[in-house]
């Protein structure tokens, strides 16, 4: 292929505008990181490097507030995440290796509902029916509206990676007198592990950062991450604000990467 | 995540053919219980009284739609005439999230299209980069984009200060900044599909045309643009959808004169004055709107496949 001026893929401007993309992506986020370490109590003047909002954090006087929403908001994506992981690997089995049957697209369009349905109606449908069943709501609200729309998000990268299992492992360690469970958990699911893997990190993700959906089923005083950040952005930014959301930015990025690197590892091989 | 189609073969098999009911049991039951069922229950109470202090009295009522549609006066006694408000709220998020959408594809066909011409290794280098920022908690996101374009905020310290401007750019609560911020919220929906796409074109149609002296704009225009069209409209879809309900960048960057429908639900069950059944009725009128455009897009994309 011609190179250069010549190159007929080259399109002018369009380098420029990528990059124009990357900084309108990445300078709120990183505004607000070198912010989260300014030493100054007002978010408009610079007076030098600090940890003061970090501490501030931890110990400060709202500390017991945000240390309760980190753990509901760890411990919800934790168990989601896991019971999203498990429905997400069975129903891609089932879709995947289980033959043509009537109920395959319908379930598959089961599965990607959540994805569709905007997410304020999730969030408003989800509420009216804890109401109308007399369900109270608290943590476990919030916990079992994560579990559903986690599902769609671990099913993604599980039957992306069981498509690229041929069936044929199965087939050949079952004409070795392999029973069919023995098939499922000794053969297919450690080679779907980095799929299952994958699928998990993603679910964890978008519970620990899911605001609507926790912000219309959550009961009153009990509070996730979000949650309390939005309440207190309310009141205007501040600057120990911009320390947890450093953090929790932090804590999704390093394990986005992760998903990246065991699904890039895994094509290699 | 991807890589499924490079070893071919066939992926789907019958291996578990006979557990597949009780395999695909926890799904159906989680989701029927907790998605099919709740939007059953929402449509019953669009049809119910309102009580006050939030929630239903189980009294079948038309008066939500009645109070979307209808106009009946001062006193609520008049023939029906055509409510404006709603209507004008709905309008409003439409043209918020078709403007959003376009912003997104000025920005995300250029990108999507660069990434995809660059060599197979640095390809998912640059996808990565691209949808980091997605993974970061939205509220978060939408927060520091507040905080990168308010008025005494860092971009216009940095454009007074270099004297480039003279007065501080007022971006915040205008309709732009809520463009913005869906833009930021949903682009990597715009850019995947279409990288699929261009990843997908044969780069020999291009030279043919350039063979028989198609200028390079005209090469894009006619026949790359039309073979990548699915990408686009796909990824024009995936921004549209979301952005249609989206509440926290309205709420967070748009101030009280750009509500949109996100907000007008939310306020009818998270404040004291709220009144349920109005707020069912707006979000199921919300999903039908949406069904409707996704039922469109699917039937396209069936007929584009023969």
């Amino acid at each position: 292929m011609a190179k250069g001026k010549y190159d007929l893929r080259v399109y002018p401007g369009f380098r420029a505008i990528t990059l124009l993309c990357l900084v309108i992506l990445y300078s709120p986020l990183i505004v607000v990181m070198v912010y989260s370490f300014n030493a100054s109590p007002s978010i408009t003047n610079w007076e030098g490097l600090s940890l003061r909002w970090y501490a501030d954090v931890f110990t400060g006087p709202e500390s017991a507030k945000f240390k309760s929403a980190a753990r509901n908001s760890f411990v919800i994506a934790l168990i989601a995440a896991t019971v999203a992981t498990t429905i997400a690997t069975l129903s891609a089995t089932a879709i995947l290796r289980g033959g043509k049957f009537r109920l395959r697209t319908l379930s598959f369009g089961l599965i990607s509902l959540p994805l569709m349905v905007p997410e304020i109606v999730t969030a408003v449908a989800t509420l009216i029916f804890f109401n109308a069943i007399g369900f109270d709501r608290g943590l476990l609200t919030i916990l079992l509206a994560h579990i559903a729309f986690c599902i769609p998000f671990a099913y993604l990268p599980i039957s992306a990676r069981m498509q690229g299992i041929e069936a044929t492992y199965e087939q050949a360690a079952m004409d070795l007198y392999a029973t069919r469970r023995q098939a499922f958990t000794r053969v297919l699911l450690p080679l779907m592990a980095p799929g299952i893997v994958s699928g998990f990190i993603l679910a964890f993700i978008v519970s620990l950062d899911d605001f609507i959906i926790t912000n219309f089923v959550k009961g009153a005083g009990v509070e996730t991450l979000p949650t309390a950040i939005f309440g207190a952005v309310k009141q205007g930014i501040k600057p120990n604000i911009m320390a947890i959301s450093t953090m929790l930015l932090g804590v999704s990025v390093v394990m986005v990467t992760l998903s990246w690197l065991i699904s890039r590892k895994d094509r290699k091989t | 995540m991807a890589g499924g189609a490079a070893t071919g073969g066939s992926s789907t098999s019958d291996t578990y053919a006979e557990a597949r009911t009780w395999l695909l049991l926890p799904a159906w039951v989680t989701l029927g219980i907790l998605v099919l069922a709740p939007v059953a229950i929402m449509l019953v109470y669009s049809f119910l009284t309102k009580e006050f202090r939030g929630g239903v009295i189980w009294e079948f009522s038309l008066g939500a739609y009645d109070q979307f549609f209808c106009n009946r006066g001062l006193f609520g006694d008049e023939p029906c005439s055509i409510e404006w408000t709603y209507i004008q709220i709905f309008w409003r998020s439409i043209w918020q999230a078709g403007a959003a959408t376009l912003l997104s594809l000025a920005i995300g066909f250029p990108t999507a299209y660069f990434i995809a011409t660059r060599p197979p290794r640095q390809r998912t280098l640059w996808v990565f980069l691209v949808t980091i920022p997605y993974w970061v908690n939205l509220l978060i996101r939408t927060v520091s984009m507040k905080f990168l374009l308010r008025d005494e905020g860092p971009l216009n310290d940095f454009l007074t200060g270099t004297g480039l401007l003279s007065e501080p750019l007022a971006i915040v609560n205008t309709n732009f900044a809520v463009q913005l911020g869906l833009f930021y919220s949903y682009l990597p929906f715009m850019v995947l599909p279409i990288y699929a796409a261009v990843e997908r074109y044969n780069f020999a149609l291009s030279e043919a045309a350039s063979d028989l002296y198609a200028p390079r704009w005209t090469v894009l225009r006619r026949i790359l643009l039309p073979s990548v069209k699915p990408g686009i409209v796909a990824g024009c879809i995936l921004v549209f959808v979301p952005s249609l309900g989206s509440f926290l960048a309205p709420d967070l960057l748009g101030g009280a004169r750009n509500f949109m429908i996100g907000s007008l639900i939310e306020e009818q069950f998270k404040g004291n004055a709220g009144n349920w059944p109005f707020g069912a009725a707006a979000s199921m009128i919300l999903l039908t709107m949406v069904l409707i455009i996704l039922l469109i897009f699917a039937r396209q994309q069936a007929k584009a496949e023969g």
